[in-house]
């Protein structure tokens, strides 16, 4: 098979005719086929339509109108962006046969563009997890590790796919970690935008306050490309920003010399796995030796943010999530006595574990009586977080912190554990109640041979500065190009790298 | 014991957009049952709301009207609830900060005026409908439409103003007229595009602390409201001067049987966990929005009444009878500009016209008249071409086949005679034909002339022009 490089690279090939599109679609459809009984990347592969799209591509390059970066360009999808006439199931039972009459607004631009989708990719039930072990369609496990451990999550899917060549790039949704802590965990750059950036029409909605789509990818460039090609005011989103979008491509070279980089005392806690910590200090510490000016800060309500997040996400989830009633689409329980039984079989039967503990703690939470004790006060600390990250922002550029406390854990490890669970976000969340985008970046390998991931956090639409950080990081160091080890011989050492 | 009964209205009135309050969706009535439905208003996965300026505008422009203040910045919240008909399982609507607090609406009672407090007025979305019945393809299934879901209700809340079922139903009444006035709602009770809850209590004459209420449901006319109001009145005052006390709950008004029934107690009550749409930003209304609606406003019916006295010297009665329809009153202004005699045109547009409207259930501009033709008709007996008495057989046939008063006259022949010997005529063939009478009436009966009026009138089948009839007469009979 062709090898699967980073988008930018299968560019030049795909442009110079060195690679055919079709081929390159065959190649990974096949290596899907090879992978997947192992892997568990994807609920729907959609190999017709990623041929005709694959087909199209090569036609557009054959004419010389192959314009978009992403033309012939394989891609997985999460399964909670809605594609017209393919399901969309969120890893739900409720969902299993859901089959959308519209796209997502981020469909829409990537067809646009002429890439091509070879499937849905697995994830957390509703996005509702930091392992894909919530998924209906069974677990996602990490392409690194020997296949034993979690790929994080909830983007696991996406994630897992992108790190074990299963497509070239992916799009995720992070909610309060869900692209970021699963890119560390599986080696791959992750990149949550800014709450605005990319429009969420068409992203299944956990908690729309804090939804956003991005990219997981190879690397820092292709995250800039794909950025760029999603990101943007949509009159059907009122929540995503009428803000311009630069040329994020524009400022990959330029390195990170006169920038401020803040690193926030708060995200190196007592209890964090020493090798992640060691990695990412170590990551920082390039970063200085490349001109970076490094500045101690602080955002003293870190410790409040899992707390916030549970309360604030359950709450919309609970409404959010209210709409799958067995009435129009979706599972329906067999043979309901009456309306009620249906209400609630529907939901028993058609929700696993995970969700419906979330739908108890939001309803919980907005109950009367309750409101402003949980949801008041917490949308009240959420400002508190906006206020954190402001001050932070006043004196640096960027913010260096650790993606996930740990590792990727083994399977089934904290499934019986939520609060466990809960704490692998911590150092995510924050940057989903201020709105502000992130980046992760791989910047080490524990002993076991698991990726870890450095976090990058910028102001408000400042993805260009992620973009600059990210890229100047790869440009020094080359966890990038490591690559898992373990998968079945079809597509170990075959064609990545560099 | 004396009690007082303090009343407060809530009505939901469907806003007059062309689309649903947060997608394009057209909001016409009577369409195939889930035909005005898109993936937004169906509430599948991933949709969001956009929401409708329109019906801001709409919102805004009602209660600049009534006086009501304006919130600069508002938000929507999430009502969640569970119901087959509410697709999303919760309602968007204003909970915490609605767009209009305050405002008032003056009300006539007994011939004095009060004022009517509102309490707020918010913006929200309905919810569809759930069918069930014997008529169905089957029996045993409960069927939904959604076009209704997602179309614009304005609720207007008033204050606990009202003190009898009789102004609770005047106060609607205004309300609806002045809806229409501002082109926001067309007021139609029986299509549900004007609904009402009431909320009830009772409290001793004289005392200012308000009694336990019940919310009644489901009042879709002016009767009901009157009716189940007044029902629920005398049932309070039951319970109350047997010792009991009034329980909070939700009563629904039966309307076949004149009674409110009990529907949900204040322990069964949802709890509707409102939180702020995460899915909306909130409204930031510019003081400009805000002026260019105010200029907007049209005149409104209690201006339009004192106009109509000063202006056109109509009575009282008459201006409340044509400023209580904006399309009537129109109609009158309209028929007056071509015809500008206000207390002839008022009496027809009262009289014939209405009862024609009535009869066809037409509003007057549905009507087969129009103003330029009744403005036509009222010439032709201003110019004495007709009588007043065939003009009213003629405003028949105007009005049953929609032609013109000239045609229908010169058909039909009915040009009234004013040929003096032509009638002379006439008369002396009458006067021959009734000696008996003649004879009477010289000596002395002079109350005898009517009779030959009459007698005149009938010989030309009422084309006779009276004033000429009774001078030529009176020439004959000396």
């Amino acid at each position: 098979m062709s090898s699967m490089r980073p988008i930018h690279v299968l560019r030049e090939q795909l442009v110079s005719g060195t690679l055919n599109a079709v081929a390159l679609t065959e190649a990974v459809l096949q290596h899907v086929d090879a992978v997947e009984p192992e892997l568990n990347t994807y609920v729907t592969v959609t190999a017709e339509q990623a041929r005709q799209q694959a087909a199209e591509a090569a036609d557009a390059f054959a004419r010389g109108v192959a314009r978009s970066p992403l033309q012939g360009i394989p891609l997985a999808i999460k399964d909670n962006i809605c594609t017209k006439g393919v399901r969309t199931t969120c890893a739900s039972r409720i969902l299993e046969r859901f089959v959308p009459p519209y796209d997502a607004t981020v469909m829409q631009r990537l067809q646009a563009a002429g890439a091509v989708m070879i499937g849905k990719a697995n994830m957390d039930e509703f996005a509702m997890g930091s392992s894909t072990e919530t998924s209906h369609f069974g677990a996602t496990r990490n392409p690194w590790g020997h296949a034993e451990y979690v790929p994080g999550g909830s983007s696991g899917g996406p994630a897992a796919a992108v790190s074990a060549g299963l497509g070239a790039a992916a799009l995720g949704s992070d909610t309060g970690g869900s692209i970021r802590q699963p890119a560390a965990m599986t080696g791959v750059v992750g990149l949550k935008p800014t709450y605005g950036r990319v429009s969420r029409f068409g992203l299944v909605a956990f908690a729309s306050s804090l939804d956003q789509i991005g990219p997981l990818t190879q690397d820092v460039h292709d995250a800039a490309l794909l950025l760029q090609a999603i990101a943007g005011h949509d009159p059907n989103d009122s929540t995503s920003g009428d803000v311009a979008v630069p040329d994020y491509t524009e400022v990959l070279d330029r390195g990170v010399r006169g920038l401020k980089l803040g690193v926030p005392r708060e995200y190196f806690v007592a209890g964090m796995n020493a090798e992640v910590e060691a990695a990412v200090r170590a990551g920082i510490e390039a970063l200085r030796q490349a001109g970076a000016e490094l500045i101690d800060v602080s955002l003293p309500h870190t410790p409040y943010a899992v707390a916030t997040y549970y309360i604030l996400a359950n709450a919309e989830a609970s409404a959010n999530l209210a709409r799958y009633d067995g009435v129009r689409f979706g599972f329906r329980a067999a043979e309901p006595a009456d309306l009620s039984d249906m209400y609630m079989r529907t939901r028993a039967e058609g929700f696993g574990a995970e969700v419906k503990r979330r739908i108890m703690l939001g309803t919980y939470a907005l109950s009367s009586g309750y409101y402003d004790a949980y949801y008041k006060k917490a949308q009240q600390v959420r400002t508190l977080f906006r206020q954190d990250f402001q001050r932070a922002f006043a004196d640096c550029d960027a913010l260096l912190t650790p993606v996930s406390p740990t590792p990727a854990f083994r399977l089934g490890e904290r499934l019986d554990d939520p609060l466990q669970m809960y704490l692998a976000d911590i150092f995510t969340i924050p940057m989903n109640l201020a709105g502000i985008p992130a980046l992760s970046v791989p910047c080490g390998l524990t002993t076991d041979g698991l990726p870890i991931g450095l976090q990058v956090a910028a102001p408000p639409f400042r993805e260009d500065v992620l973009l600059q950080v990210g890229a100047t990081f790869e440009s020094i160091t080359d966890f990038h190009t490591l690559k898992p080890d373990g998968l079945p011989v079809t597509c170990k050492g075959d064609g990545y790298g560099l | 014991m004396d009690y007082e009964c303090v009343i407060g209205l809530e009505v939901h009135a469907q806003l007059l957009t062309y689309s649903k309050l947060f997608c394009s969706c057209a909001t016409t009535f009577q369409a195939d049952p889930n035909d005005q439905t898109c993936p937004v208003c169906l509430g599948l996965p991933g949709v969001l709301p956009v929401l409708n300026r329109q019906a801001v505008e709409l919102t805004l422009r009602t209660g600049l009207a009534m006086q009501g203040t304006v919130a600069t910045s508002n938000r929507f919240a999430r009502k969640n609830y569970f119901y087959p008909d509410l697709p999303k399982g919760y309602q968007i609507s204003q909970f915490e900060e609605p767009l209009i607090e305050g405002g008032c609406l003056n009300i006539e009672i007994d011939g004095t005026t009060r004022q009517v407090c509102l309490n707020r007025i918010h913006l929200e979305e309905d919810a569809g409908k759930s069918i069930h019945g014997e008529n169905l393809a089957d029996p045993n299934k409960s069927y939904v439409d959604l076009n209704r879901t997602g179309v614009p209700l304005m609720e207007i809340v008033s204050a606990p103003d009202l003190r009898s079922p009789a102004e609770a139903r005047v106060y609607l009444q205004k309300l609806k007229t002045v809806l229409e006035y501002l082109d926001v709602c067309d007021g139609n009770m029986e299509e549900g595009s004007l609904r009402c809850d009431a909320n009830v209590s009772l409290r001793p004459v004289g005392t200012e602390t308000l009694g336990t209420r019940t919310e009644i449901k489901n009042l879709n006319s002016f009767r009901n409201v009157q009716q189940a109001i007044a029902y629920e009145m005398e049932r309070q005052r039951g319970v109350l001067e047997n010792g009991a006390s009034v329980v909070q709950e939700t009563r629904l008004f039966d309307a076949a049987r004149g009674v409110t029934l009990p529907m949900r107690s204040k322990e069964e009550a949802h709890d509707y966990r409102y939180f702020p749409e995460p899915d909306l930003v909130p409204l930031q209304i510019e003081p400009e929005w805000i002026e260019r609606v105010r200029q907007s406003i049209p005149e409104l019916p209690d201006a339009r009444r004192q106009r109509f006295v000063s202006q056109y010297g109509l009575p009282a009665y008459d201006a409340d009878v044509l400023v209580a329809s904006r399309a009537m009153a129109d109609y009158f202004e309209a028929t007056v500009e071509l015809f500008p005699q206000p207390k002839i045109v008022s009496n027809w547009v009262m009289g014939d016209f209405l009862r024609e409207l009535n009869q066809a259930h037409h509003r007057p501009d549905e009507a087969p008249v129009s103003p330029t033709r009744l403005a036509e008709l009222l010439r032709l007996i201003d110019e004495g071409t007709i009588s007043g008495k065939i003009a009213k057989t003629v405003f028949e046939d105007m009005y049953r086949t929609g032609k013109g008063a000239g045609d229908i006259v010169a058909e039909q022949g009915l040009v009234q005679m004013s040929d003096s010997d032509a009638l002379r005529e006439v008369i002396e063939q009458v006067l021959a034909g009734h000696p008996e009478q003649l004879a009477a009436y010289r000596a002395g009966k002079e109350k005898l002339l009517g009779f030959f009026v009459g007698q005149t009138m009938k010989a030309t089948q009422g084309k006779a022009n009276p004033a000429m009839v009774n001078t030529l007469l009176r020439q004959l009979l000396q």
